[in-house]
């Protein structure tokens, strides 16, 4: 085996597209050239939330300017579904209706605001029936997925909780949240010969747009071909949402001949598709005068819409969250999958993860009101231990052993929170700033600080084991340049750099040599989603492999060649040493070309050790763990409940980073959007089931002023225990529920206004909040 | 209509040109100049930024809200051109890059354009210069600290030259589009066509045309009536012309009324601000505008005109019911003024986010005191009923009253009676009445010198 030194890998460089960001010349979907003729889509949807479509006059959206073609459930050549699950997903509506939104027909025309125009024109006709939107209404019409709730519990919670010195039990709203990618939606088709199809589409998943495509005009998936070089942000929201568009476009390009585009506009976009699913979440905990948890009993009411989509294996990933980093002897978990006549609720950074750790944060910050403790005091009394070598020591109240395994049976072998909760108390100043609080806090009428402090404990692995299995094809051509391809999107995380330092590395060259190319469904096939923050772990072994199987062959040829033994071949700093001998690697790629050896190679990966029972909730669904710790420091109102974050620390696990600078990257936009979906980014229905916050100027992501004053963020100096690509960590979901400190930071705050337990709903808006306190001062 | 502009440095001359295009579509599907993006297409993303100057200097501008004619005889810069000819990188671009300001770099453009403005115009408020920029990726830290690291680099040659302007192509005044040059000659059109749309800034009627989908008819351009652009400020009154933008009224107020002056400061953003008018504000009619009641707070009195009559009337007289004002038709607001007053002033705007949010409740209190009794109470609220309102039940209970808590809570439960709020997205009616209740106890705490608001916490 020939050896490189480490390369470009774990160096901090800028994100690869960084300089065409700037220049406005990076180019995404809506911003390709098409040839003349392009036609553009869009959708009319409907107005009410459930019935039946009685009539469809579409003649004025036909005589509308500028239409080419009108298109309903029965002008479809094929399968009429987009759903990345079970097929309950029409395209457009088969006379049914499930929700506000719905696309009911497509309206084919010369531009873009041609279309949109024309979409409104429908005359619609329906018999309207009373939709489901609530959880409540939901239960009561047991309209659910699967045959009723499913359930994970290890030991006999109720009992525990039972027999336990203390109780507490509650219950929390916890809104959903909508993407809010900046680009919105879009797909692109152009018709080949012989009835082809050459997609381009704003998806994290292109195997999937390209299964969806080819069923939908009725051809093997060797038929469509799928394209994406970047996209202007994901986050979940384009995991399964982009299967309309490009199926829209491919079936209408093959009624045309023509290319077609569509894109949503932004209320479109946010009234069409799904969002985060949003939970109320019950609880009864039982524990000892310690802090230290018995017994946990959870019930998840999740909304996840109308259709499937992703909502099971959401809600799964919920429950096995609901740990957290804690080692809990005994509990139950019920999570209720119930079918709404709203968007289809889908995946969105963290995948249920969030919503299962709101969860048993909002006990622990419980148990700590309960009790009168340093809720971090009763966290690390909760943690699991450390593992036996190597990491650091446990630092609980109890010293004995704890039982190790989650709920779901998995040992937690890499527990790193004790030494990072340590280091971050330390960093933050903690102890001094939570005095100094409780002292202004003391002068003040009408304003309160408070201070939270979360960890995370985040599972990595598709749940879905067979989804572990990545590929990459890398060439490199005879002056030595190398093209690099793998099966991952690029949604701003920085991704395709990482993985083209792996690349770089592996050949001991710089990144000039390395070209990183759109993800493309003809050079790898059979891919999964670029989700679960997967990418660089997946993608990043798979183009290792494709990598070392060329390097492999050059230092054989060049060995064979040069008279020296292949194992002294290194690859290192843009040279070849081959016994005696110095080559360049384009030298060297040269003789390897002229020597007729294959300069190309194939890579694939498949995740070891994972294997999980959905049904069950037995297994090892993770390869391992992320970890991270965050203390956040908000002021708050009483007489508004207006607030602030102030300041946040963060200390956060990426293993070796393979990009100190990008991870960060990762970890200050997660954090800053976990807080936004826990403060204020309200999703508001009215009672008819339409989306009342449809716009920005009606859905309030976080703007430049609400991240926090002062913000410290560190990366963890430790390496995954786990053999993953260079010992890094995936990174793209974990530091999102670091903001799960915001919300506990505003509870603390509340709680200093009265006696009673805040037990705040999410997002705690400032109405929330206003009246949370209240309830905590005035028992209203 | 014909427009003559510069674009990154060249002229451009087009002629027939839809009213209601705007430069955002233009860019893009005319001129196939994609680096400006649509993220909203309703001005409260920013990712299409781009710098406008004119001779009254620089601004960032929200592409999607700016109608092709607005632009006549100004410079446009978009990110295309912010690198020097030769390909140098505008400072800011570097350290964006240097400080990794972005990640899927969809919202760059429009950030770059917003901190390339701020950067020529010396500002390095960053957050107020970056409010109408949405970032969903880098949580903003790294933008500033890209902000930050140029404020001392000086601004580039070919960002500070730009080409000579030639005077404006004269527009026909006989159609629509009208262009007025003045307030005599807007008067004269208008009256002549009341039917005509007036597009001031245009950050209200875009949204009639990009989310509404509606084709305007007739349309009358404001930005040419300098004469509408006047503030002037006496030792005995303040004056606003119609046409007066929000950024420039901020200036303008902050010195005499300073929690106004933060007001505008939260009022949408910079690039909103830049383009919305005093008048528009007003002429609108929204009952969440935000100006409305702290002018009425301030005792404002509106100017209108029709032809050649012009009226006066109290502002708060002008708002008869939700969507309904007292303008006749071919009548336009020409300006709104107030007396020179003592500062007792202090508005609250109370929304979701503190930045460019449209308010849940917007309190304007203005009370004066004369030995410890109240003398005069002036006190509205916008968000509250469907017209920006005073609370005269409220203002009633306080004056000739003893400036004390009991007065105040004796006021307090007058709200009950001036208001009847409603429930929306924003807040619910219970939030709406008791917070402003609440903003009474507020204001009464602020002027005993209290700190009253988490934005002035700092550690």
């Amino acid at each position: 085996m020939s050896k490189t030194n480490s390369g470009p890998v774990a160096k901090p460089l800028p994100h690869d597209a960084a300089k065409l960001h700037v220049t406005g010349t990076a180019r995404y979907v809506d911003d390709i050239p098409v040839p003349a003729g392009c036609l553009h889509l869009a959708f009319g949807v409907s107005t009410i939330a459930k019935g039946q479509i009685t009539s469809m006059n579409l003649d004025a959206v036909r005589a509308s300017d500028g239409v080419v073609m009108v298109m309903a459930a029965q002008d479809l050549p094929f399968t009429n579904d987009v759903s990345p699950s079970i097929h309950d997903e029409p395209l457009l509506s088969d006379g049914s209706v499930h929700y506000v939104g719905q696309p009911l027909f497509l309206v084919v025309a010369n531009s873009h605001r041609a279309a949109r125009v024309a979409a409104r024109k429908g005359k619609i006709e329906y018999a309207e029936e009373t939709p489901i939107l609530t959880v409540d209404q939901a239960l009561q019409a047991d309209s659910r997925f699967e045959d009723g709730p499913r359930i994970y519990q290890k030991g006999d919670a109720a009992a525990v909780i039972d027999a336990a010195a203390r109780t507490v039990e509650g219950e929390m709203e916890l809104g959903g949240q909508e993407h809010f990618y900046l680009e919105g939606q879009a797909a692109l088709t152009l018709p080949q010969e012989g009835g082809d199809m050459l997609v381009t589409s704003s998806t994290q998943h292109p195997t999937e747009i390209q299964h969806k495509v080819a069923e939908a005009i009725g051809l093997p998936m060797h038929a469509v071909r799928v394209e994406i070089r970047r996209m202007g942000g994901g986050f979940g929201g384009k995991e399964s949402q982009g299967n309309a568009l490009a199926v829209s476009c491919a079936v209408a390009a093959r009624a045309t001949g023509k290319p077609c585009k569509m894109r949503y506009d932004r209320d479109d976009d946010m009234v069409i598709t799904g969002k985060r699913h949003d939970f109320r979440i019950s609880y009864r905990a039982g524990f000892g005068d310690d802090g230290v948890l018995q017994g946990v009993e959870f019930t998840h009411l999740v909304r996840c819409g109308w259709a499937q989509d992703l909502s099971l294996p959401v809600a799964d990933r919920a429950m096995l969250h609901s740990d957290n980093a804690y080692s809990i002897p005994a509990i139950r978990i019920e999570s209720h999958r119930l079918k709404t006549n709203t968007q289809s609720a889908t995946a969105y950074r963290g995948f249920g993860g969030p919503q299962g750790m709101v969860g048993i944060e909002r006990v622990m910050d419980h148990i700590a009101h309960d009790l009168g403790l340093d809720p971090v005091k009763v966290r690390q009394a909760n943690y699991y231990d450390a593992p036996p070598s190597g990491g650091s020591a446990p630092q609980g109240i109890s010293d004995k052993k704890k039982d190790n395994t989650t709920p779901y049976g998995m040992e937690v072998s890499d527990f790193e929170l004790h030494g990072m909760t340590e280091r971050l108390l330390e960093s933050s100043d903690y102890e001094a700033r939570r005095a100094e609080i409780a002292e202004w806090n003391k002068g003040q009428d009408h304003l309160k600080r408070g201070i939270g402090f979360s960890p995370v404990k985040f599972g990595i692995s598709f749940t879905l084991t067979h989804l572990n299995q990545a590929g990459a094809l890398v060439h490199v051509y005879q002056d030595g340049s190398i093209h690099l391809n793998h099966g991952g999107t690029e949604m701003g995380q920085g991704l395709f750099q990482k993985v083209a330092q792996v690349a770089a590395s592996r050949f001991g060259v710089g990144m000039d040599l390395v070209k990183i190319t759109a993800t493309d469904t003809a050079k790898v096939p059979n891919t999964s989603a670029t989700a679960a923050s997967s990418g660089s772990d997946l993608n990043g072994m798979a183009v290792k492999a494709a990598c070392d199987t060329i390097r492999d062959r050059m230092a054989e040829f060049l060995a064979q060649r040069h008279q020296c033994d292949v194992g002294s071949v290194r690859f290192e700093s843009g040279q070849i040493y081959v016994g005696e001998d110095v080559l360049t690697f384009e030298e060297a790629a040269s003789q390897c070309y002229q020597g007729r050896i294959s300069l190309s190679a194939t890579g694939f990966y498949k995740t070891p050790k994972v294997e999980w029972d959905r049904i069950k909730g037995q297994g090892r669904p993770f390869f391992y763990f992320a970890y991270g710790a965050s203390v956040t420091e908000v002021v708050v109102d009483q007489l508004t409940g207006e607030n602030r974050i102030l300041r946040s620390d963060i200390l956060h696990d990426a293993g070796a980073s393979l990009n100190p600078d990008l991870d960060i990257g990762q970890v200050e936009g997660g954090y800053v959007q976990g807080a936004g979906w826990l403060t204020t980014e309200e999703l508001v229905w009215d009672g008819k089931g339409r989306l009342s916050t449809h716009a920005p100027s009606t859905y309030k992501i976080p703007a430049c002023s609400d991240r926090p004053d002062e913000f410290n963020v560190e990366l963890w100096s430790g390496e995954n225990r786990e053999d993953s690509i260079y010992r890094s960590k995936a990174v793209g979901e974990p530091p999102f529920m670091l903001g799960i400190s915001t919300y506990l930071a505003l509870s603390h705050a509340v709680s200093q206004f009265g006696d009673a337990y805040p037990a705040l709903d999410a997002p705690a808006t400032a109405e929330q909040l206003w009246s949370a306190i209240r309830r905590v001062r005035d028992g209203v | 209509m014909d427009i003559t502009f510069h674009l990154n440095g060249e002229e451009v001359t087009l002629s027939g040109v839809s009213p209601t295009a705007t430069l955002l579509d233009w860019l893009r599907e005319d001129r196939l100049m994609t680096g400006t993006k649509e993220g909203c297409n309703e001005g409260d993303c920013g990712a299409c930024s781009v710098m406008v100057t004119d001779d009254r200097g620089s601004k960032a501008l929200n592409a999607c809200l700016l109608f092709m004619p607005q632009l006549n005889g100004k410079s446009i810069r978009t990110v295309e051109g912010v690198s020097s000819p030769d390909g140098t990188l505008h400072p800011v671009q570097q350290a964006m890059i240097t400080h990794h300001g972005s990640q899927c770099g969809f919202c760059t453009p429009g950030f770059v354009m917003s901190m390339v403005t701020a950067h020529k115009n010396g500002a390095t408020d960053h957050d107020v210069q970056l409010a109408g920029n949405l970032c969903r990726c880098t949580g903003y830290a790294p933008i500033i600290r890209a902000a930050e690291a140029v404020e001392d680099q000086p601004v580039p040659t070919w960002i500070t030259e730009e080409p000579q302007l030639r005077e404006p192509v004269p527009t026909a005044q006989n159609h629509s589009p009208y262009a007025p040059r003045s307030s005599d000659e807007l008067a004269a059109i208008y009256e002549k066509t009341p039917q005509a749309v007036l597009v001031a800034g245009a950050t209200d009627v875009a949204l009639w045309v990009t989310k509404g989908l509606r084709d305007l008819e007739d349309v009358i351009f404001l930005d040419g009536c300098t004469d509408l652009k006047q503030v002037e400020i006496t030792d005995d009154e303040v004056w606003f012309g119609a046409m007066v933008d929000m950024n420039t009224m901020r200036d303008a107020i902050a010195p005499l009324h300073p929690s106004y002056g933060e007001m505008i400061r939260r009022y949408a953003s910079q690039q909103v601000r830049a383009a919305a008018t005093v008048g528009g504000n007003i002429a609108n009619g929204s009952p969440i505008g935000d100006n409305p009641p702290a002018l009425i707070a301030l005792g404002a009195t509106l100017h209108l005109r029709q032809g050649g009559n012009r009226r006066s009337l109290p502002l708060e007289d002008f708002f008869v019911d939700y969507g309904k004002q007292d303008r006749q038709p071919g009548e336009f607001v020409e300006a709104v003024s107030f007396a020179r007053q003592e500062d007792t002033l202090r508005c609250y705007k109370l929304s979701k986010r503190f930045d460019q949010d449209i308010s849940a409740v917007l309190g304007a209190f203005n009370v004066t005191t004369k030995d410890g009794v109240v003398t005069e109470a002036r006190i509205a609220f916008g968000g509250m009923a469907a017209t920006p309102k005073r609370a005269s039940h409220v203002e009633a209970a306080l004056v000739g009253q003893p400036w004390t808590r009991e007065t105040i809570s004796a006021a307090q439960a007058e709200f009950d009676k001036d208001f009847t709020p409603m429930t929306d997205m924003r807040a619910s009616d219970l939030y709406r009445l008791e917070s402003a209740r609440n903003l009474l106890a507020r204001y009464y705490a602020e002027l005993n010198g209290e700190t009253v608001s988490v934005l002035e916490v700092v550690l």
